[in-house]
């Protein structure tokens, strides 16, 4: 369904991602964890897109898009909530969902996905007519995992969706992630908020330092004392 | 209040044009965040082209004016595929220069090759020719011309921004790039879309100055390029409606200063109180935190 091989990636000097392997099957949860700086970020924008690696590949259901655009690979099914959430503060909550469909033509089947969004996020049906620059930031992330929705993706990429939430929320959102996997959609999860993701994901992958440390299912690493001693406060 | 009347309606005709070219530069800014220095020649080729088909080709005005429009298109799309694009990720200064070269080259170049003498726009004919008097005030149809079509071409504009599929695309990279690309947004060709409705505005601007003033020159842009960039400025850089505002402010106080006696000083008095306006309201009139851009 989705892969990277064996991916390089630097930002000038600095070598971000050292060579990281990973998949992700059709209808899993995958979770890629790891501390601050590791490199989890650049590899997702790399795989959307964004970055370009400087060798490796990106394979998106079956075709290599190595060096294919950002466009082309939502074309292909691929959506990204980027970390800090990126929403067009300047717009309403609806033109950012219908941004998220940019590239659809299905009047009828975006009006469906429109109202599925509603159902995942009530809130931001009253908020429709509101700038997403006023929303708060729980409701700025809904809004981003909305609009990548909106692009009906195969594979949904979250890069650290519960960051700044208040616990409360954070449930929230972790049950809505597990009702988008069961509609469907794969999901590729970075979180630091380890031990939840882990809970959640079929399999997790551990980055540190650019590099890959650890793979294994979610349950496998929630026992794994290396993990629990780095990533989950020693518990 | 006779006189006031009358420079407020000669300050709308001026204020039009001034409007038109400062839509460009905020539009441009807004996408790519750079002074496009070239901006103010392209209204200069503008008038040169409406010129060149008035003149030797016989056209009418309208069909003058369409071919201007699409002309500056063409140019302003090319300058940034050739000039702007390969430096999309050098330092902005490196841009900054670039689009001042690019300024004097057309500017040099229009010399060159039609020579740096004024030219003369043939006077209009029939209806265009006409003027009439309203309760005391002056009014020529090129005026009323100017306003139409400067009016017909924001509307223009606020439909192509708000309700096309391109326009949303335009204000979605101009609020953040990275964003726009995830929504599959083609942000070279978006650019392309903005450069090309910038310039066309600045064609009709041209050509439309050159209908209102009779004579044009290859360095007829560079001081209405200024005001209007100041104009966006003031208006709020970035901000559509703020580069209206702003234009049309500005020539209205210009042509009010003149008319009272003071156009020594006119452009002094304008750039005094823009000035002004900055330091009360230093992200201009429309500026504000989630100001809408493109
Ligand atoms: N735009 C950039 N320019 C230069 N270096 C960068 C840039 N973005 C990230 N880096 C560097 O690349 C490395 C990996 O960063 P990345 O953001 O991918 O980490 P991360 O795992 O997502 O961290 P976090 O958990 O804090 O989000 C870090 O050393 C970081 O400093
Ligand atoms: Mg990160």
């Amino acid at each position: 369904m989705f892969e990277l091989r064996d991916l390089h990636v630097h930002y000038d000097m600095i070598h971000a991602v050292k060579g990281i392997s990973l998949r992700v099957e059709q209808g899993e949860v995958v979770a890629l964890i790891g501390a601050n700086g590791a490199g989890k970020s650049t590899s997702l924008r790399t795989a959307a897109g964004l970055k370009k690696p400087t060798s490796g590949q990106v394979l998106l259901r079956g075709e290599d898009v190595t060096a294919a655009t950002a466009q082309k690979r939502v074309a292909l099914g691929l959506s990204l909530v980027p970390e800090g959430r990126h929403v067009f503060t300047g717009m309403t909550v609806r033109e950012n969902l219908e941004l998220g469909a940019y590239l659809r033509r299905d009047s009828a089947g975006i009006a469906q996905d429109l109202e599925g969004v509603f159902a995942y996020f009530p809130i931001l049906k009253s908020r429709q007519r509101q700038a997403a620059g006023t929303l708060s930031g729980g409701e700025q992330q809904m809004l981003a995992m909305g609009r990548a929705l909106m692009s009906r993706p195969e594979i949904l990429l979250l890069d650290e969706p519960s960051m700044g939430l208040s616990p409360l929320l954070v449930g929230e959102i972790f049950d809505i992630i597990a009702k988008i996997s069961k509609a469907g959609t794969t999901i590729l999860l970075v979180e630091q908020n380890a031990m939840k993701a882990l809970r959640l994901a079929d399999r997790a992958y551990v980055m540190e330092n650019g590099r890959i440390a650890a793979t294994g299912t979610g349950a496998d690493m929630l026992d794994s004392e290396e993990v629990k001693k780095s990533y989950l406060g020693g518990a | 209040m006779d006189v006031f009347l009358q420079q407020l309606i000669n300050g709308l005709s001026l204020g039009s044009i001034y409007a038109l070219v400062a839509l460009g530069y905020t539009m441009v800014y807004g996408i790519i965040k750079l002074i496009n220095f070239a901006h103010c020649d392209l209204y200069m080729v503008g008038a040169y082209i409406g010129y060149l088909c008035m003149t030797h080709a016989g056209l009418g005005f309208f069909p003058s004016l369409l071919l201007s429009m699409a002309g500056c298109m063409l140019l302003g799309v090319l300058i940034e595929k050739i000039a702007y694009k390969p430096l999309r990720n050098a330092p902005r200064i490196s841009l900054l220069i670039t689009a001042i070269g690019m300024s004097l080259l057309l500017e040099y170049g229009m010399m060159f090759f039609f020579s740096p003498n004024v030219r003369t726009y043939p006077p209009m004919t029939g209806l265009m020719a006409r003027s009439f008097t309203v309760g005391g005030v002056l009014l020529s149809m090129q005026q009323v011309v100017i306003w139409l079509i400067t009016l017909a071409l924001m509307l223009l504009l606020q439909y192509l921004v708000h309700r096309t599929r391109a326009g949303r695309a335009m204000r979605a990279v101009s609020l953040d790039k990275d964003a726009a690309r995830l929504m599959g947004i083609d942000i070279d060709a978006t650019i392309s879309y903005t450069f090309a409705i910038g310039s066309a505005l600045a064609g009709a601007a041209g050509m439309l100055v050159g209908v209102y003033y009779n004579t044009i020159n290859p360095l007829m842009g560079v001081l209405p390029g200024l005001k209007a960039f100041v104009a966006a400025v003031v208006g709020g850089i970035g901000i559509i409606p703020g580069a209206m505002a702003g234009g049309y402010l500005i020539g209205i106080v210009e042509v009010l200063v003149s008319g009272y006696g003071f156009s020594m000083y006119r452009d002094a008095i304008v750039f005094a109180l823009l000035i002004l306006i900055l330091i009360v309201r230093p992200a201009g009139l429309l500026g504000k935190h989630e100001g809408e851009k493109v």
